[in-house]
């Protein structure tokens, strides 16, 4: 009984700081979080207008029935995918430099899916009967629908993506060893699952003959090839920004990045490859198959809206490859950076318009209607992003004073003298351990 | 009677039911007792008789205040031995449309601000059938049939392997012993991946709340076939469930001026759909995707 009530105390002083911790910063600090809290208010109001009149408020129409929403999902399913290539080389290989941010990684991940369900949501015309989808509540039509699978996979992907790090960052705040027999097999599990959502989101595409641009088996693998371009760069932009922002000061090593850019040029150099590949495919053989292709790369009947879109995505994704591939240019943050943005702008194109959208050009009876997103879209897209970026941002805010030993009990209960000791041995112990 | 089939299952719905009611209360007493009524409605092939019964009770009572008319709301099951088949013979259509107007009129189709139409007639120029996309969808000549063309009717071909029915997530669209396939639009959560996974256009979409003028609503209706829709769920041809469980045509078949569409039961040897099969050169459209369509196109012999 009185353990029972030490520890409900020792809970509630730990979200009593932690919301401190939060509603405390800086002027940037401020700055950044009311301001994506106006872009969510403003996307928010949007959705709402689109939730009344119905889905008429968007550009989608019977032809093109998928559009932007449906689009950034992909984008962002890839995006949390990439977290594996953290979680491999920290907790199977015990690379160091990346050992110490993958908690962060972990963090992003969750983010992004958060994102990606968020867009499947509001692209759905009937959010009142969500329910419907729930397993044993409604009537999951699992496992013949792929979206079936999809929502238990990025379910069960988001699961682990917050249990794991925040396991392992309440252990560290209580200075506390993980319980590794615990937690190692959900780490384990992770690594899989990433494969397994982005693999599941291909395959809804994948599995439908009637959209010729979809069916194509290299679907999947080309999806993980993109993901592992674009989801790292993101990561690189970011640890270089809490680098730079963030008061407490944690150490992101230059020879973690580089090494995760590394990974960019393998992954990279397989996205080019697998989609020429597929153009090969389409081109040389000229089926009618060829037709979404040629309305994505040249046009089809004087349709061209995509075409300068696609060939920038290409520019910047071969530009970006030859960034990462060459060491010089990879190991200089100024080159980095620029390679990072080309990927994750170009690597958005392709695999989010430029892959949604040819799928329904032309419609399967040959009908061509060209789509662009209207502005209530982008509001609701940029409502999305500033969610998914502030819950980041918060959780950031109180994950890197965790890992950086600032904000822990110890430093609660008493001043931390003991804090250089514990430390070490809170390394030693239970990173060898492991 | 009723404990005995009470399963762990059900039980565990009706909890979770009752636990989601429970949480929605605060927001749900913002709602109007039929909208929580509607929130909370089952899934039709879930509903015990009774239950359907009073849902067809409140619908009548709905559509009669919304559109000043008596309803007849059929739940009409499907008859005995029987699989529906519908034929068109490609060499007489002259494409009126008559056929698409007839069954706006008929399954009580929005009409403005995206009217929806379930039946598409292709124009395709002569020499040329099968590349749909040199078709022309929005023909408008002032007579019909211009020289140098032919025209192919599509509809839901109501496949026996039914692709859309296999990606629906919530089971919101079935088929029925009978073969047609049919949507519950209460249940469909309208994330429109049946629309994706369609060969044929054979799904339509009510993007807003679909527009019906009352002086042209047509009140024989049935449950899963032309009552009245609600905005952004999808809908589909369902060869007129509520005529051909009655013993009549289809109202496209009736409407064609030619003579060019005809139906019946392909399980009656003596039907005229097999007397088709049997005598003409019938083909499907988009036969190598394996959907299996009970809709035979076919040429005099």
């Amino acid at each position: 009984m009185e353990k029972l009530r030490e520890t409900w105390h020792e809970t509630w002083h730990f979200y009593r700081r932690t919301l401190t911790l939060v509603a405390k910063g800086n002027k940037l600090y401020y700055a950044w979080c009311f301001s994506l809290m106006a872009i969510i208010v403003v996307g928010f109001l949007s959705y709402l207008k689109q939730h009344d009149v119905g889905l008429i408020a968007t550009n989608m129409n019977d032809q093109v029935s998928w559009g932007l929403y449906i689009a950034n999902f992909t984008y962002l399913v890839g995006a949390a995918a990439a977290a594996v290539l953290l979680v491999i080389p920290s907790y199977v290989y015990h690379f160091k430099p990346i050992k110490e941010i993958v908690v962060l990684g972990e963090l992003f991940a969750a983010s992004s899916i958060v994102m990606a369900i968020l867009f499947v949501m509001v692209d759905l015309g009937r959010l009142d009967r969500f329910w419907h989808m729930i397993p044993f509540i409604g009537s999951m039509n699992f496992p013949q629908s792929l979206l079936a699978w999809d929502v238990l996979a990025l379910n069960g992907y988001l699961f682990l993506n917050l249990l794991i790090p925040i396991y392992l960052l309440v252990k560290f705040y209580y200075r506390k060893e993980p319980n590794w027999k615990f937690i190692l097999p959900f780490i384990l599990l992770s690594i899989p699952m990433a494969v397994a959502i982005h693999t599941v989101t291909a395959f809804l595409y994948n599995g439908l003959p009637a959209r010729p641009f979809w069916n194509a088996s290299i679907l999947a693998p080309r999806f993980l090839a993109s993901a592992f371009c674009s989801g790292p760069a993101i990561i690189i932009i970011i640890f270089q920004i809490i680098r730079k922002v963030s008061t407490s000061k944690i150490e992101i090593e230059d020879e973690a990045l580089f090494k995760v850019s590394e990974l960019i040029a393998y992954a990279m150099f397989l996205n080019l490859f697998l989609l020429s590949a597929e153009i090969f495919k389409e081109y040389y053989s000229q089926t009618v198959h060829v037709a979404s292709f040629k309305y994505l790369f040249e046009g089809l009947h004087g349709h061209k809206q995509l075409v300068p879109w696609i060939w920038a995505a290409m520019t910047m994704n071969v530009i970006a490859f030859f960034i990462f591939l060459i060491p010089q240019t990879r190991k200089r943050l100024t080159t980095l950076n620029l390679g990072c943005l080309l990927v994750i702008i170009g690597v958005w194109i392709e695999k989010g318009p430029g892959f949604v959208i040819p799928g329904f050009v032309p419609d399967p009876l040959g009908e061509i209607v060209q789509y662009l997103p209207n502005s209530l879209e982008l509001m609701v897209s940029f409502g999305i992003w500033a969610t998914g970026l502030l819950i980041f941002t918060l959780l950031m805010k109180v994950a890197i004073p965790i890992e950086t030993g600032a904000f822990s009990h110890v430093s609660y209960v008493e001043h931390s003298f003991r804090k250089e000791e514990e430390n070490q041995a809170w390394e030693q112990g239970s990173f060898k351990k492991f | 009677m009723r404990d005995k089939n009470y399963t762990r299952r059900e039980f565990i719905r009706n909890l979770s039911l009752t636990a989601i009611a429970g949480m929605s209360i605060p927001l749900l007493s913002a709602c109007t007792k039929e909208e929580v009524e509607d929130f909370l409605q089952k899934h039709f092939l879930e509903m015990t008789e009774e239950e359907k019964k009073r849902l067809i009770a409140k619908l009548e009572e709905r559509y009669h205040q919304k559109y000043g008319r008596k309803f007849q709301i059929s739940t009409k099951e499907a008859q005995q031995d029987t699989l529906w088949g519908y034929g068109l013979e490609l060499s007489r259509c002259i494409g009126c449309r008559r056929c698409v107007y007839a069954c706006v009129k008929e399954n009580n189709q929005s009409r403005y601000k995206r009217q929806l139409h379930w039946i598409r007639v292709l124009q395709l120029k002569r020499g040329n059938l099968i590349n749909l996309e040199n078709s022309e969808h929005y023909y408008n000549p002032d007579t019909v049939p211009e020289k140098g063309y032919i025209y192919l009717p599509v509809q839901c071909q109501q496949c026996q392997e039914p692709p859309c029915v296999k990606v629906c997530p919530v089971h919101a669209t079935w088929q029925e012993p009978d073969g047609i396939v049919v949507v519950d639009y209460n249940w469909c959560i309208g994330c429109r991946y049946c629309i994706a996974a369609c060969p044929y256009k054979g799904r339509v979409f009510n993007w807003a709340e679909p527009n019906i003028p009352k002086e042209e609503i047509n009140p024989s209706v049935h449950y899963l076939g032309n009552r009245p829709r609600m905005k952004c769920a999808v809908e589909k041809c369902t060869f007129c469930i509520q005529r051909v469980r009655q013993g009549r045509y289809p109202a496209c078949v009736e409407a064609c001026p030619t003579g060019t569409r005809k139906f019946g039961n392909l399980l009656d040897p003596n039907s005229e759909m097999r007397y088709i099969i049997d005598r003409k050169r019938v083909f499907r459209l988009k036969e190598d995707l394996g959907t299996e369509p009970k809709f035979y196109y076919f040429f005099e012999s």
